[in-house]
């Protein structure tokens, strides 16, 4: 019986021949990623520790990554708190993979990881962030799970009494129409499978939409994976995978890709063409109420959003840039825009698409989670309406739980900016 | 028997039993005030001492959508809530597990607030209504972190063990 990608990494890491859906295995990790939840799990790490008679210590320095996002600079001096603690942790383990609140090396995450080139494809990748499913667009595969689960990680090294997921099979053909991406194509998936519609389940993604992505179009895809309930959402890596490991992000470790069996088993398979899918939007207040744009064109928006670990890319900024340019946000709707990292930030500003942005109207935050999570900056008002590129629409979501967000592709968010209502991105910008 | 103190629909996400803002907030100490903060009554209760230890929270499916903070579920275990859902989401189920919190699966259940649960071993008993509905098993998994009271105990032993090796 074949395997899946996810089947397949699985059964090496947890040193067996063949594993199938449903088996409980402890796989050996090869990257633990945290962000400044570190502080809860350095908790639960000590108390592990507690009566053993041994020295806390980390399995393996080498394989954590612990990088500052989601509340940059700190916004509290509760926060500035945990990222000391974090910070001497750090130093005391000699955890290597840290990245700090620097222009330099900062950025959110999901980011970091596949730019530092962290991440390889087969390996698996655990994170204390439900979208570290993002790192399977590398052909990983990568899960996110709890403070006490990372502590266990950092104790033991592996993972214990995990379920091999069964693997949903998506096989995207076609080309998409212009105005139409990644971000729609996710969206429109979600709407199909419904928030828990792969709820302990992968999502391996084929087809020639797939191949003929960029690896910024896979992040998109996997990221949002998770809120169709999936553990991990998976691009089997390809010369695509591996030219943006090399060239990008500089790695020239050998890298082996993990494909699936002919004969893998999968619990189902869905096709799309994309040439049919249109621009998306998912509506207030759960990820899965999705729509074609065209059915809530004309909703008012107070504030647009673009960036974060979804949509903050360069070719996200990219895209807003060029419908902005020489063009202003409608008045009364702001804009905020926050690259997904530093490096994408500086090269963003060096092509120019920041001072479009800028002269459009548009506030630059610094690159982190900004208001996605609505913890730090850009909250909403009571009764007011947010367009965001982010990935979740939750009440409360940006701060307010009296407020209303929809989720949308950049391209869709710059085209409603200029009007100051969702539009039709196929509209352009006239 | 045990009291329904709040009724909830699908999807609920941690989001609504933790919202984003409370979350340089880590120590399961500190956690439970902020539990379903923007539930404003109901987080008022809680903080006010008006909920008794073993009480339920019953929600259709898919409870615990959304992040990975394991607030959203020690806030909970901090008042000793007893959720009863249909099913949950996956880190979600991951991290009460871990941290000793008691889910039950049953997608039958009928109940409203205030009515009083019995739970048996396999059943849910709604006493204000006399019906009777299963409980379904957790993934098999995690059994072991149950049964060792927790994933903190569970790695100790391991480690533990490990060292005699
Ligand atoms: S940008 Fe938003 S979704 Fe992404 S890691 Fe940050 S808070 Fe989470």
């Amino acid at each position: 019986m074949g395997m899946t990608v996810a089947e397949k990494i699985l059964a090496r890491a947890a040193g067996l021949p063949l594993v199938a859906a449903g088996d409980v295995v402890e796989p050996r990790v090869d990257l633990a990623m945290s962000h400044e939840n570190a502080a809860l799990v350095m908790n639960q790490f000590a108390q592990i520790f507690e009566g053993t008679g041994r020295g806390a210590r980390v399995w393996d320095a080498e394989k954590i990554a612990i990088i500052f996002d989601h509340r940059v600079p700190a916004e509290t001096s509760k926060t500035a708190t945990n990222q000391k603690r974090i910070r001497e942790f750090v130093a005391a383990q000699g955890i290597s993979k840290f990245h700090d609140v620097r222009s330099d090396e900062g950025g959110i995450c999901h980011q970091i990881l596949p730019e530092y080139g962290y991440v390889h494809p087969g390996m698996v990748v655990v994170g204390t962030d439900s979208h570290t499913s993002s790192h399977g667009a590398l052909g990983a595969m990568a899960i996110g799970v709890g403070a006490t689960d990372m502590a266990a990680v950092w104790a033991l090294g592996r993972l214990v009494n995990v379920e091999v997921p069964a693997t949903i099979k998506v096989v995207a053909d076609g080309e998409f129409r212009p105005a139409v991406g990644p971000k729609d194509l996710i969206l429109y998936l979600i709407g199909m499978l419904s928030a828990e519609g792969a709820n302990f389940r992968v999502i391996e993604f084929h087809g020639r939409a797939i191949r003929h992505m960029t690896i910024s179009g896979r992040l998109v895809l996997c990221n949002m994976s998770v809120e169709a309930g999936a553990t991990c959402g998976i691009v089997p890596a390809d010369e695509t995978t591996i030219d943006y490991l090399r060239e990008e992000a500089g790695v020239s470790d050998i890298l082996t890709p993990v494909l699936p069996d002919a004969d893998a088993v999968y619990e189902e398979t869905i096709e799309i063409d994309v040439a049919h899918v249109e621009p998306q939007v998912a509506k207030p207040h759960t990820v899965d109420n999705v729509a074609p744009v065209t059915e809530v064109e004309g909703v008012k928006v107070d504030q647009i959003v673009v960036g974060s670990c979804t949509n903050g890319r360069l070719e996200d900024l990219e895209a807003a840039a060029g419908v902005l340019r020489d063009r202003k946000v409608a008045k009364g709707t702001r804009m905020l825009v926050f690259p997904a990292s530093w490096r994408i930030y500086r090269e963003a500003l060096r092509r120019g698409y920041l001072a479009d942005l800028i002269e459009a109207g548009a506030v630059i935050m610094n690159p982190g989670c900004g208001c996605c999570l609505g913890v730090h900056q850009g909250a909403l008002g009571d009764g007011e309406v947010a367009l965001a590129t982010t990935n979740r629409n939750f009440r409360g979501r940006m701060g307010n739980p009296n407020a209303s967000v929809y989720l949308a592709s950049p391209v869709t968010a710059a085209v409603s900016a200029l009007h100051g209502v969702i539009t039709d991105p196929r509209k352009g910008g006239s | 028997m045990a009291k329904v103190v709040l009724r909830l629909g699908d999807d609920v996400s941690t989001d609504a039993i933790y919202p984003g803002r409370f979350m340089a907030t880590v120590l399961p100490t500190e956690t439970p005030q902020h539990c379903f903060a923007d539930h404003v009554e109901f987080n008022k209760k809680l903080v006010q001492g008006e909920v008794a230890p073993g009480s339920v929270v019953v929600a259709g499916r898919n409870f615990g959508t959304g992040s990975s903070r394991e607030q959203a579920a020690s806030c909970l275990k901090g008042w000793d809530l007893v959720v009863v859902a249909h099913n949950y989401s996956r880190i979600f189920l991951q991290n009460a597990v871990n941290l000793g919190l008691r889910l039950v699966v049953c997608s039958a259940l009928e109940a409203d607030e205030g009515d009083e649960l019995e739970f048996t071993p396999h059943t849910v008993v709604n006493q204000t209504t006399v019906r009777t509905y299963p409980i379904e098993p957790l993934p098999r998994a995690r059994l072991a972190i149950v049964e060792a009271g927790g994933l903190i105990p569970y790695v100790r032993m391991k480690l533990l063990e490990e060292r005699l090796d």
